[in-house]
């Protein structure tokens, strides 16, 4: 049985070791946040933390999983006051919402990695990650937002 | 009635309501979602969109759907203006699908120009009852109270009371005839016009917004549905013995398939029943299924194609006629012609097609992310056999919509199994099985002509446009587009020219066709807007300048003296004329605010398109980079928008940075192809869709207005595509007239 710890707790899950994290996190943990897009690690909407870095949960197996702190959109921060959520907020990014999840786990990871990106390495970073209504602009800028807001 | 669970939000849900004390019906686990329910004496409902109690706390009801528009926060904000209400004691509730509400069905971009003035209404009607309280309660005259900010004020001593502290009197005063409303000045207003945030922000922004695949009851079951891979194809036999091996697959049922046209109805197909998710799409891959594909296993996107390519070539039926094009063509100084296509397009929204039922006995109660919820109500009560009162419509917040979510087939699937396995179960679509059986966008060719006199005027226009019909999905054997379709860029042609002709010619359906954001404005625009690109550049003149001309003088369209059937939206044409000086007064707003006519680079250069859709004008000029690969880069889109009046400005920007999003993915890369009567595509590896690396610097221009409320959800997306053409024109000189752009065209040699 896979013990995985998610936004620092740790759980027991009674399923099979092959089961993506993603179903495990949303049918057996119950916890909602985190979104399916597409079950093939190509658009992002799975993104979690897996010991800090940005992991799609749809091709991350329970067993990859074993033993890693995971953190959640859930967990990301106590009460929505992460920078890269503040800075969401700011700039009024979500339209239907539903990837955003994702891109605020994506863009959090980059910002830990990289305090101060680029332009270029905000695109490479988040080129994974999509939005069908189309916030990129505003992730964008966001991202700079969060930036001096940690800098 | 079921309670709604979802452990996530059960803390929230009592902290709101302990806090509150609010007296509402709350059943769903979910703040954002509680129903809308009879009033206790002591709220103040004086219609079905409002509801007010003792502690002052103001309930909104949103009955047309959130898929990303900000609508759950513009109507509230219009109800809560009139209302003279503060917006941070006013909470908005979702609505469950009832025709009490009137129009629910959330397409079309209408929602605010068909329920601006019913929630202005609403909130002056509570706000003059308020009113007629204080001045009840106080025994002075009504005209000397008014709402201010959350109370009424006696304008003889300036007392005041708060709206809390006037429900109960309210209530029991007959609600005001809708001639007796007085509005407020717009100078007045509070909110109408400001950029609020979106009610729903901080929920989205911390993972706690329930959409309709978060929705979990206790003892639910999870389904993944394997259906034919050809439209109109059966199950002739399958084998689950695989699938219930897998752990956690309990069962195994059919659901029977619609015949064609299936409409709203399910595609039937064989449904693995699991306790989780994974097993159940993991279930399903195991099942061993003979298909009877039907009719349209030979259908091949290519050869179909080449026979909408020809029928363009031929006269078809005439949807508008002015003067005498034949002879206006032989007599042209210059014709031009050229022949567009623009392929099937899938919805892909983000949020899968995923819907939850609970069917008990004869009733049957449904949660998901609908865009339609009556249209829902209407379909489970069909399939499953019940009236539709014993229906109960549930509807979430929408990962994405674009038109997809108009149609309730995946709720239906989730009705006819909860029936079944006499359990509530939710539906997910894999991305596969959204890419391959979704209602597409319809494939068209369109042929189009054009003379001009020896000045470069044009003279004749003949456009000729062959789709498969939306109305082929819901009735059989229909081949030609409806007034409604060719409304959309076709009949009506802005131009000033006078011998016009525009024809439709028969194609037969092979996919379910449905609307697709902007629908088809899509490709109408994208041929309509290039073509007379292509008339500037044979004339000789800057495109910016030649549209100009070509709109001529202010002047609205008569659609009567044309003999066209012009629908309009389904808006009056006196309130919302086709107003060309409206065209001209975007295209010039974009201008002045693009960087037009600056020099650039080579391989570079800058398109103009301008069209009305939704009763909303736009304009559009796109910036367009061309590397030696053919690769097509954006570096800057300029959206000018006269929209009539604007709600929440915020979000009408928001809304043509998306549309410049969906416009550039519908241009350069979206494509559906089908071959053996199989979508070729299965998922974002082969379905392309715009990323962040083509997100160009958008500008969103908005006119000031005070016309009535035009759409704002799709007007943004039509003339992206021309635009972007027109520029890769300039940059290039090569003419793209098929969608999406293919780089080998633009290489250099």
């Amino acid at each position: 049985m896979p013990e995985i710890q998610v936004n620092g707790v740790r759980h027991d899950v009674a399923a099979d070791p092959q089961m993506p994290l993603l179903w495990a996190i949303r049918d057996i943990l119950g916890m909602t946040g985190t979104k399916f897009g597409c079950g093939i690690g190509a658009c992002g909407a799975c993104t979690v933390h897996m010991d800090g870095n940005a992991v799609r949960s749809c091709i991350t197996t329970l067993a990859d999983a074993a033993g890693r702190e995971i953190v959640t959109i859930e967990g990301l921060s106590p009460n929505g006051t992460h920078p890269v959520q503040r800075a969401w907020e700011a700039n009024n990014v979500p339209q239907c919402g539903y990837c955003q999840p994702g891109q605020i786990m994506q863009a959090a990871a980059l910002l830990r990695e990289t305090p101060k990106p680029t332009d270029q390495q905000i695109i490479d970073a988040m080129s994974g990650n999509i939005c069908r209504c189309g916030t990129y602009l505003r992730i964008r800028a966001a991202i700079k937002s969060a930036a001096e807001i940690t800098g | 009635m079921t309670t709604f669970v979802n452990m996530s939000r059960r803390d929230v849900v009592k902290s709101v309501a302990g806090v509150a004390g609010l007296v509402l019906g709350f059943h769903l686990g979910s703040r954002e979602f509680p129903h809308a329910e009879a009033a206790t004496p002591a709220t103040f409902e004086p219609n079905v969109y409002l509801s007010i109690d003792q502690t002052g706390l103001v309930t909104i009801v949103a009955h047309r759907s959130e898929m990303g528009t900000g609508i759950r926060t513009g109507l509230p904000m219009v109800l809560a203006d009139e209302l003279e209400a503060d917006w941070t004691r006013v909470t908005v509730v979702q609505a469950q699908g009832d025709a009490k509400y009137g129009d629910q069905n959330t397409d079309g971009s209408r929602s605010m120009r068909q329920f601006y003035q019913p929630m202005r209404e609403a909130g002056a009607t509570a706000r003059q009852m308020l009113e007629a309280a204080a001045a009840r309660t106080w025994r002075v005259p009504v005209d000397q109270c008014r709402a201010e900010d959350h109370a009424v004020v006696y304008a003889g001593d300036g007392r005041k009371l708060p709206f809390g502290d006037l429900v109960e009197v309210a209530a029991t005063l007959p609600v005001p005839a809708a001639s007796t409303l007085r509005f407020k000045q717009s100078n007045a207003r509070r909110y109408v016009g400001k950029p609020i945030p979106i009610v729903d922000l901080r929920n989205i922004l911390r993972g706690r917004a329930t959409y309709g695949i978060d929705v979990v009851l206790p003892g639910m079951k999870y389904a993944s549905i394997a259906r034919c891979p050809v439209y109109g194809g059966a199950v002739k036999s399958y084998d689950a013995t695989d699938a219930l091996a897998v752990t956690g697959v309990e069962r195994v049922v059919e659901i029977a398939a619609t015949p064609m046209p299936s409409g709203f109805k399910p595609l039937g197909g064989i449904a693995v029943i699991a306790s989780n998710t994974w097993a159940a799409q993991q279930g399903r891959d195991k099942l061993k299924i003979e298909w009877d594909l039907g009719p349209n296993a030979s259908h091949d996107s290519t050869a179909y194609r080449a026979e909408i390519e020809a029928t363009a070539k031929q006269p078809g039926r005439v949807a508008r006629s002015q003067g005498n094009v034949d002879g206006a063509l032989a007599s042209a100084a210059r014709r031009v012609s050229a022949d567009y296509f623009v392929p099937y397009y899938s919805h892909a929204t983000m949020e899968v097609p995923t819907a939850v039922a609970h069917v008990v006995g004869n009733t049957c109660e449904t949660w998901s992310p609908t865009q339609n919820p009556q249209g829902a109500r209407t379909t489970v009560a069909e399939v499953l056999g019940v009236p539709e009162a014993d229906v109960t419509v549930n509807v979430t917040l929408l990962g994405g919509g674009f038109g997809r979510k108009s149609k309730p087939d995946y709720i239906a699937e989730a009705a006819v199994l909860s029936r079944q396995i006499s359990a509530p179960v939710k539906v997910t679509w894999t991305r596969e099985d959204d890419i391959r059986h979704d209602y597409y966008h319809a494939i068209c060719a369109q042929h189009l002509e054009g003379g001009l006199d020896a000045d470069g005027m044009a003279s004749a226009w003949l456009h000729r446009t062959v789709f498969p019909a939306i109305e082929s999905t819901f009735q059989p054997n229909v081949t030609y587009g409806s007034a409604g379709e060719l409304q959309q860029g076709v009949t009506d042609m802005p131009y000033a020219i006078a011998n016009v002709r525009c024809e439709n010619g028969p194609a037969a359906n092979h996919v379910r066709i449905g609307w697709y954001r902007s629908v088809y404005n899509v490709p109408h625009a994208f041929a309509v807007c290039s073509f007379a690109d292509e008339l500037a550049h044979a004339a000789g003149k800057d495109p910016v300048e030649y549209l100009r001309q070509l709109l001529g003088e202010p002047r609205k369209l008569d659609f009567a003296a044309m003999h066209v059937d012009y629908p309009n939206y389904g808006a009056s044409l006196d309130t919302y004329p086709v107003d060309t000086g409206r065209l001209r007064g975007v295209l010039d707003l974009v201008v002045r605010n693009s960087e037009w006519g600056r020099p650039l680079p080579p391989r570079q250069g800058r398109g103009v398109a301008v069209h009305r859709s939704f009763l909303t004008y736009v304009a559009a000029i796109a910036h367009v980079a061309v590397g030696d690969d053919g690769q097509v880069t954006i570096p800057r889109i300029d959206l000018a928008i006269d929209c009539g009046l604007v709600v929440n400005p915020d979000r009408v920007r928001a809304q043509l940075e998306g549309a410049a999003i969906m416009g550039i993915g519908n241009t350069l890369y979206s494509n559906i192809t089908v071959k053996d009567g199989r979508i070729e595509q299965s998922n974002f590896g082969d379905y392309l869709v715009a990323r962040t690396d083509v997100t160009p610097e958008t500008h969103a221009h908005i006119v000031a207005s005070s016309a009535p409320p035009g759409g704002v959800g799709e007007p943004g997306v039509p003339p992206i595509a021309p635009a972007i053409c027109n520029g890769i024109f300039t940059a290039t000189g090569k003419r793209i007239r098929a969608l999406p752009v293919d780089p080998a065209l633009l290489k250099t040699s």
